[in-house]
C-alpha cells in the first residue's frame, strides 16, 4: 500500500509538469487540493470504519502502473458485446484512458456528450461550478481520483431536453503485459426538467490486475430525471473502486441501479445528497458473485430537507466463497420532516463458505418522517425447489428461477427494455443456466 | 403403469409406510382414503419423490423403472404429476413464466423442441377455459395471495398444461367450496382418457361423487388395510374409519 501511495505522489509530480498551462488554473487547484488531502489521509485500512469489512491490501499491493501510454486499438468486434447492440444509442468509449472518436458517437446539438478532457478546455464554466463540488472530501479513494481527474464521459443535457436515445459509456483496458490502474473520471450535469438514461461500464481485456478506481459526480437540478446503471461483469483479474455522488435539486427524480456479476473486487460508495425539497431518489442493486469475489456496497442517503423521498432496495445472492457487504446509511436532518425514506437489503447464502455482512445504519434527527429498513439473510426454500421439480423443472433451473424471483425487484426501474433483457440475460449466465426469465 | 411393491417409508427415523401395494393400470381411477396421520401424504410425496423421506424397502416401478432411482424432475419427465394439498407461494415467478418453463424443460428432457409461443398460448387459454381461470391469472405470482380455491384450480390448471400419465391429487378437495369442487373435479374428468391414470388422496367421499374411482384403498398407519369399489367410499362416509381400525389393532 505505501509502495502505491509513493507512485502517486511521484506520478502526480510528472502529471503536473505535463498538464503546461493548465497547472495554474483553478480546476487545477482542486486536483491538487484533493491530492493533498490523499497524502495526509492515506489508504484507508481495516481500521476505517467505512473499510471495516472489506481489506484494501491485497487489491493496493500490486505493481500497477498509473500512467499507459502504449496506445493501443481495440476492434469493435471484439467488444461488441459490451454495448446494448439492438438500440441505437450514444456511445463514449475509452480505450485505456484515451477517448476513442472511432468507436465513440457523441454529439454537441441540444447537449453535450462528449468527453471530460473537452469540457475542461471548452466548458471551463461548467467545471468550474461542478467540477468536484458532489463527491465527499472524505473518502480518499475518490480524492486520489480528483487528483488524476482528466478523461472520462462529460455529459451535460441542456435545460428542458430529454435525450433520444440512452447513452452508453465504456472504458476498456487493454492487455500491456503489466498491472494497470485506470482512474477514469465522469461529470453528468442535467440541468432544469432535462432527462437523460446513462449506462457506464468497466471492462478489462488484460489477463494481469487491473485496478480501475472510478469517480462520478451527478448533478441532477431542478425537475430533472436521470437514470444510471452501471453494469460490473468485469474480468476475474478486475477489481473496481467506484464513488459516485449525486446532487439533487427541486423536484428531481434519480435512479442509479448497480448491477453486480463479475470482478475480483467491487467497492461501491454511492452518495445522495439531497440539497432541495421533493426530490425520488432510488437506488436499486443487483448482486450474484461466486468464487472468491467480494462485492461491497457502501451507500448514504443524505435527507439535509423535508418533504424528499428515497427507496432503497439491493439483493445480493452469494455462492461458493464469495462474500458480501451491504452498508446503507440514510442521514435524516433535524429539520427535514415528512421525509419518506425507505431501505431494503435481502441477501441468501448459498453456501456455508459465502458470507455477507450487512448494516444499516439510520441516522433520524427529525421526529415527522416515515423510515423504515429490513434487511435479511437466507437460504433457498427446499420448498418452493421440491415443487418446481414436481413440475419438470430440473434442480438447477428452478433454483435459478427461484434466485432470480427473489432479486428481480432489483430491477424495477430498469426503463430501457433492452438492458432489462440484458441484465436478465447475465443473471441466467451467472447463475449457469439458459432460461428466459421474462416473457 | 404403477406397481409399488412392500414399500416402506419413513421421515427422521420414524416408520410411516409399513408396507405398501398398489398396482394402477391405464385408464383407472383410484382413490386412497385414511384416516389423518395414516400415511396418505407420505405416499404421494414418496411417489413424487420428495428427498426428506427415506425409503428403507420395496420399490416403485413406473412403466419398467424404477422411480426410486429418478429425482423429483425425471420422475415429472416421464409423466408424474402430484397436486400438492398445499401449494407453494413463490413470489415474482409468474404462473405463465412457471409453466411455460416446465414444459419447455419437460421437453428438452425428452429431447423435443421448446414448444412454440403462439401453441403455448393457445393451449393455455383451452385449458383456461376448462376450468374458469380468468386472464389476469397468468401474470400473478405463482399462487402468491391466491386463494384456496384458485390454488387448487391452479395445481389442475397445470396438470392439464402437463398432460401426465400419471396424476396424484394429494387432498385436492380440501377447503374448497362446492362449486370450486365442481370446477375442479369437472377438469379432472376432462382430462381423463384410458391412457392415463388418477390416484385420488382424499379424507372424505365427497369428491369422489364427482370424480369417480375404480377401485378405493383405506391407509392406516401406513397399511393398506382394505381395497374395495366405490361402495367402500360410502361405507366409510357411513360408517367412519373406526370399524377398520379395530380390525388392524387387534
Amino acid at each position: 500500500m505505501e509502495a502505491l501511495k509513493d507512485k502517486l505522489e511521484s506520478s502526480f509530480l510528472v502529471f503536473e509538469n505535463e498538464l503546461n498551462g493548465e497547472a495554474e488554473g483553478t480546476l487545477h487547484a482542486r486536483r491538487r487540493e484533493a491530492f493533498q488531502r490523499f497524502v495526509e489521509m492515506g489508504f484507508p485500512t481495516k481500521r476505517h470504519e467505512e473499510w471495516k469489512y472489506t481489506n484494501l491490501k491485497p487489491i493496493l499491493k500490486h505493481d500497477y502502473r498509473v500512467f499507459v501510454n502504449d496506445e493501443q486499438t481495440v476492434d469493435f468486434s471484439s467488444i461488441k458485446k459490451y454495448f446494448l447492440n439492438d438500440v441505437d444509442t450514444y456511445k463514449l468509449v475509452f480505450i485505456d484512458g484515451y477517448y476513442s472518436s472511432w468507436l465513440s458517437e457523441t454529439t454537441h446539438s441540444d447537449f453535450d456528450i462528449c468527453t471530460f478532457s473537452n469540457m475542461l478546455t471548452k466548458y471551463k464554466d461548467v467545471g468550474e461550478k461542478y467540477f468536484n463540488k458532489a463527491l465527499p472530501e472524505d473518502e480518499a479513494l475518490a480524492a486520489v481520483n480528483t487528483a488524476f481527474a482528466k478523461e472520462g464521459a462529460f455529459i451535460r443535457i441542456k435545460r428542458g431536453k430529454t435525450v433520444d436515445k440512452p447513452v452508453e459509456v465504456i472504458f476498456i483496458t487493454t492487455d500491456h503485459g503489466v498491472e494497470t490502474m485506470a482512474q477514469p473520471r465522469n461529470l453528468v450535469v442535467v440541468e432544469e426538467n432535462a432527462e437523460v438514461s446513462i449506462l457506464e461500464r468497466h471492462q478489462s481485456l488484460s489477463e494481469k490486475e487491473v485496478l480501475t478506481n472510478t469517480a462520478t459526480e451527478i448533478f441532477a437540478l431542478r425537475d430533472s430525471r436521470v437514470n444510471y446503471y452501471k453494469i460490473q461483469n468485469d474480468a476475474p483479474t478486475a477489481s473496481l473502486i467506484d464513488s459516485t455522488s449525486v446532487r439533487q435539486y427541486r423536484n428531481s427524480n434519480v435512479t442509479v441501479g448497480t448491477y453486480s456479476f463479475g470482478g475480483k473486487f467491487t467497492r461501491n460508495n454511492l452518495n445522495f445528497f439531497l440539497e432541495e425539497e421533493h426530490t425520488e431518489s432510488h437506488l436499486d442493486g443487483i448482486t450474484v458473485i461466486d468464487g472468491k469475489q467480494t462485492v461491497d456496497h457502501h451507500t448514504l442517503v443524505d435527507h439535509k430537507v423535508p418533504n424528499c423521498y428515497s427507496d432503497e432496495m439491493y439483493k445480493g445472492i452469494y455462492d461458493e466463497s464469495a462474500h458480501g457487504v451491504f452498508n446503507g446509511k440514510v442521514m435524516v436532518h433535524p429539520h427535514a420532516q415528512k421525509t419518506n425514506a425507505f431501505q431494503q437489503n435481502n441477501n441468501i447464502l448459498l453456501t456455508d463458505k459465502s458470507s455477507i455482512d450487512t448494516k444499516p445504519q439510520l441516522e433520524i434527527y427529525a421526529d415527522d418522517v416515515q423510515c423504515s429498513h429490513g434487511c435479511t439473510i437466507g437460504q433457498l426454500n427446499e420448498d418452493a425447489l421440491f415443487y418446481l421439480k414436481t413440475r419438470g423443472i430440473p434442480e438447477k433451473e428452478g433454483k435459478a428461477l427461484l434466485l432470480y424471483a427473489f432479486a428481480n425487484d432489483g430491477l424495477r426501474n430498469v426503463k430501457i427494455p433492452v438492458l432489462r433483457k440484458k441484465l436478465n440475460r447475465l443473471i441466467a449466465k451467472k447463475l449457469n443456466v439458459n432460461l428466459d426469465f421474462e416473457l | 403403469m404403477l406397481k409399488i411393491n412392500n414399500l416402506q417409508a419413513g421421515i427422521e427415523g420414524k416408520q410411516i409406510l409399513k408396507g405398501i401395494d398398489l398396482e394402477v393400470k391405464p385408464g383407472e381411477v383410484h382413490a386412497i382414503m385414511g384416516p389423518n396421520g395414516s400415511g396418505k401424504s407420505t405416499l404421494s410425496s414418496v411417489i413424487a419423490g420428495r428427498e426428506d423421506y427415506e425409503v428403507s424397502a420395496g420399490n416403485i416401478d413406473f412403466e419398467g423403472e424404477d422411480l426410486l432411482d429418478l429425482d423429483a424432475d425425471e420422475r415429472a419427465h416421464k409423466g408424474i404429476f402430484l397436486s400438492f394439498q398445499y401449494p407453494v407461494e413463490i413470489p415474482g415467478v409468474t404462473v405463465t413464466n412457471f409453466i411455460k418453463t416446465a414444459i419447455n424443460e419437460t421437453r428438452k428432457a425428452r429431447g423435443e423442441e421448446p414448444m412454440p409461443a403462439n401453441i403455448m398460448l393457445k393451449k393455455m387459454r383451452e385449458k383456461m377455459g376448462l376450468l374458469e381461470i380468468d386472464n389476469t391469472f397468468l401474470s400473478r405470482s405463482l399462487n402468491e395471495g391466491f386463494s384456496g380455491g384458485e390454488k387448487k384450480r391452479n395445481e389442475i390448471f397445470q396438470m392439464a398444461m402437463l398432460e401426465p400419465k400419471l396424476a396424484i391429487l394429494d387432498e385436492t378437495d380440501s377447503g374448497l367450496d362446492i362449486d370450486a369442487l365442481r370446477i375442479v373435479a369437472n377438469g379432472v374428468n376432462k382430462l381423463k382418457s384410458k391412457d392415463n391414470a388418477i390416484i385420488v388422496i382424499t379424507h372424505y367421499q365427497r369428491l369422489l361423487d364427482y370424480i369417480v374411482p375404480d377401485f378405493v384403498h383405506v391407509l392406516h398407519k401406513g397399511k393398506i388395510v382394505k381395497s374395495g369399489d366405490k361402495n367402500l367410499a360410502m361405507e366409510l362416509e357411513e360408517r367412519g374409519y373406526d370399524w377398520l381400525k379395530e380390525g388392524v389393532e387387534a
